[in-house]
């Protein structure tokens, strides 16, 4: 049997008092495009956090692709590409140098580097921006470069946190466009966040809806929205079943917001 | 185009748990360069930053040159206070690495680069030693700066090679230094004002503008336990002779550096966090 992509066992995570992530077990088969889904403060965030071992986790609790994240972390590591919900491309650097980093600190050899690092900005559609500094750059293309960033180590698992927050709806198509190209080119794994329903409705294979830590309903978006029973009904209204409310705002939300905008402001 | 999937590691050690020397020369190598593309790209900083090095050594230094206040030993005031001026220069540009990462941390950069196979002595490492290329830059300014004003430094290329290593470790301690205060406070408005509340005693408690013997009994004390007065005293040795403890100097250097390698990639987690 082949070990699934991700998997998580009962994570459960506090900061001080509070609950971030209370009881999550997920399941991302290999090759699928899987959608976090929740509002701000939810613990979508912190569940990333742990699966890329920025946050410590118990030993037995998280697995990527058959890895123990708490044991292994610079083997998995060495497996996934990651975008924080942040633009946080280096804007005193070029496209090509924002790449190349990467591929450094992947260890991508030295003789593949060049061409690497031109066929991950090529995929993005950054061919033309690549020698520009990223400052110069529209918060779509910022996102895109980051894009790049993260695949020029050819990941098995790309994980994307809020990939189109901030962007507006054209750079936000255009974003979800190139990771449908990237996952049907290569059969990488993608694990992201949003709180963006129509769009998990659209590109993501399975959802999984978290809500005050837990992670409730989970399956394809169609299987969610059949069992409200209701001709229109659409995925924001599974997650208003399912949580008892509207989208509202959850705790820390103030922070994500302010950092973003801090992000957006600082990169023009 | 065709993305190679990387061969799956699941039989394989995890090597990298260990730091493996070529693993961490390899991160450092990563970060300094896109530090000198940073520099490349703006070379205006360097010049707004050589402004006050330069202030104190053509006015501090050239008017305490004429007034022969300070005892140096027949060194002329100004070739005294020039290494001073060099050490001072790159202390202040490492202590901006502490904010720095504070920022970076609040733009998801800290997470993106502690997501990579870099563990987080590799990564505290490659940032000392960015460090040290942008305060090498702006010892090559002051260098320049004081050569302008007839100071006469050593030419000797063995003793220009032991600044560039002196000028790197100091650059690289300090970075450290500002980087675990960054861990312990967390916040960039915190760090700003503890970064000018340390940079100034810093300065003034070593032997960069005076020699220990004029300082008090309990200035003195504070002297011995600042590395800069170590990185001062070699700095003054291999670049205008004066007597100096070289192997005492890159000791202190050398175990102070590592300290803080140690102590910053400890904190580290707690600001990815």
């Amino acid at each position: 049997m082949t070990d699934p992509a991700v998997s998580v066992r009962d994570l459960h995570y506090k900061f001080g008092e509070t609950k971030a992530v209370d009881g999550v077990d997920l399941v991302v088969e290999r090759g699928e495009i899987f959608g976090l889904l929740g509002p701000n403060g939810a613990g979508k965030t912190t569940t990333i956090r742990a699966i890329t071992a920025l946050l410590p986790v118990p030993d037995g609790v998280i697995s990527v692709f058959g890895l123990d994240v708490a044991k292994r972390r610079m083997a998995v590591r060495r497996l996934i590409g990651y975008v924080p919900q942040q633009l946080s491309a280096d804007g005193s650097l070029s496209g090509v140098e924002n790449v190349s980093l990467f591929a450094r600190l992947f260890d991508v050899p030295r003789r593949e580097r060049k061409a690497r690092v031109s066929e991950s900005l090529e995929m993005m559609g950054l061919t033309d921006a690549a020698d520009r500094l990223a400052k110069t750059y529209s918060g779509g293309m910022i996102r895109r470069l980051e894009l790049a960033q993260a695949l020029v180590s050819s990941p098995q698992l790309l994980i994307l946190d809020e990939p189109t927050i901030g962007l507006d709806p054209i750079a936000r198509g255009s974003v979800w466009d190139r990771i449908a190209d990237v996952r049907a080119e290569t059969g990488m794994t993608v694990l992201l966040t949003t709180h963006y329903m129509e769009e998990a409705e659209q590109s993501c294979d399975r959802v999984g809806l978290m809500h005050r830590g837990r992670l409730g309903k989970l399956g394809t978006p169609r299987e969610l929205i059949d069992e409200l029973d209701h001709p229109d009904a659409t995925l924001e209204d599974v997650f208003r079943a399912y949580s008892g409310g509207p989208l509202e705002e959850e705790q820390k939300g103030l922070r994500d917001v302010r950092a973003t905008r801090r992000t957006a402001g600082r990169l023009g | 185009m065709s993305v190679p999937l990387a061969a799956p590691l699941a039989g394989s050690v995890d090597v990298d748990r260990r730091m493996s020397p070529r693993l961490v020369l390899s991160r450092v190598v990563a970060l300094c360069v896109v530090e000198l593309q940073k520099l490349s790209h703006d070379r205006s900083e360097l010049l707004t930053r050589a402004v006050q090095p330069a202030l104190w050594l053509v006015i501090f230094g050239v008017t305490f040159t004429k007034l022969h206040a300070i005892p140096t030993g027949g060194v002329p005031y100004l070739d005294f206070l020039a290494p001073g001026v060099l050490a001072q220069s790159a202390l202040f540009v490492s202590i901006f690495y502490g904010i720095q990462i504070i920022w970076e941390r609040d733009a998801g950069v800290l997470a993106k680069l502690m997501v990579t196979p870099t563990p987080r002595a590799a990564l505290v490492t490659g940032k000392a030693f960015a460090a040290g290329v942008r305060g090498l830059a702006q010892a090559v300014v002051v260098y320049a700066i004081a050569e302008l004003l007839g100071v006469r430094f050593t030419v000797n290329p063995l003793k220009l090679l032991g600044v560039v290593v002196v000028v790197l470790l100091g650059a690289a301690f300090f970075c450290c230094l500002s980087v675990t205060i960054a861990g312990l406070v967390l916040s960039r408005d915190r760090m700003m004002g503890i970064g000018q509340a340390i940079m100034m005693p810093l300065f003034f408690a070593s032997n960069a503008l005076y020699p220990v013997t004029l300082m008090p009994g309990w200035l003195q004390v504070v002297n011995h336990v600042n590395p800069l007065s170590y990185q001062v005293e070699a700095l003054r040795g291999l670049l205008i002779g004066t007597p100096a403890r070289l192997p005492l100097d890159f000791g202190v250097l050398i175990v102070a550096t590592a300290v803080g390698i140690a102590a910053a990639s400890g904190l580290l987690a707690r600001l990815a966090r």
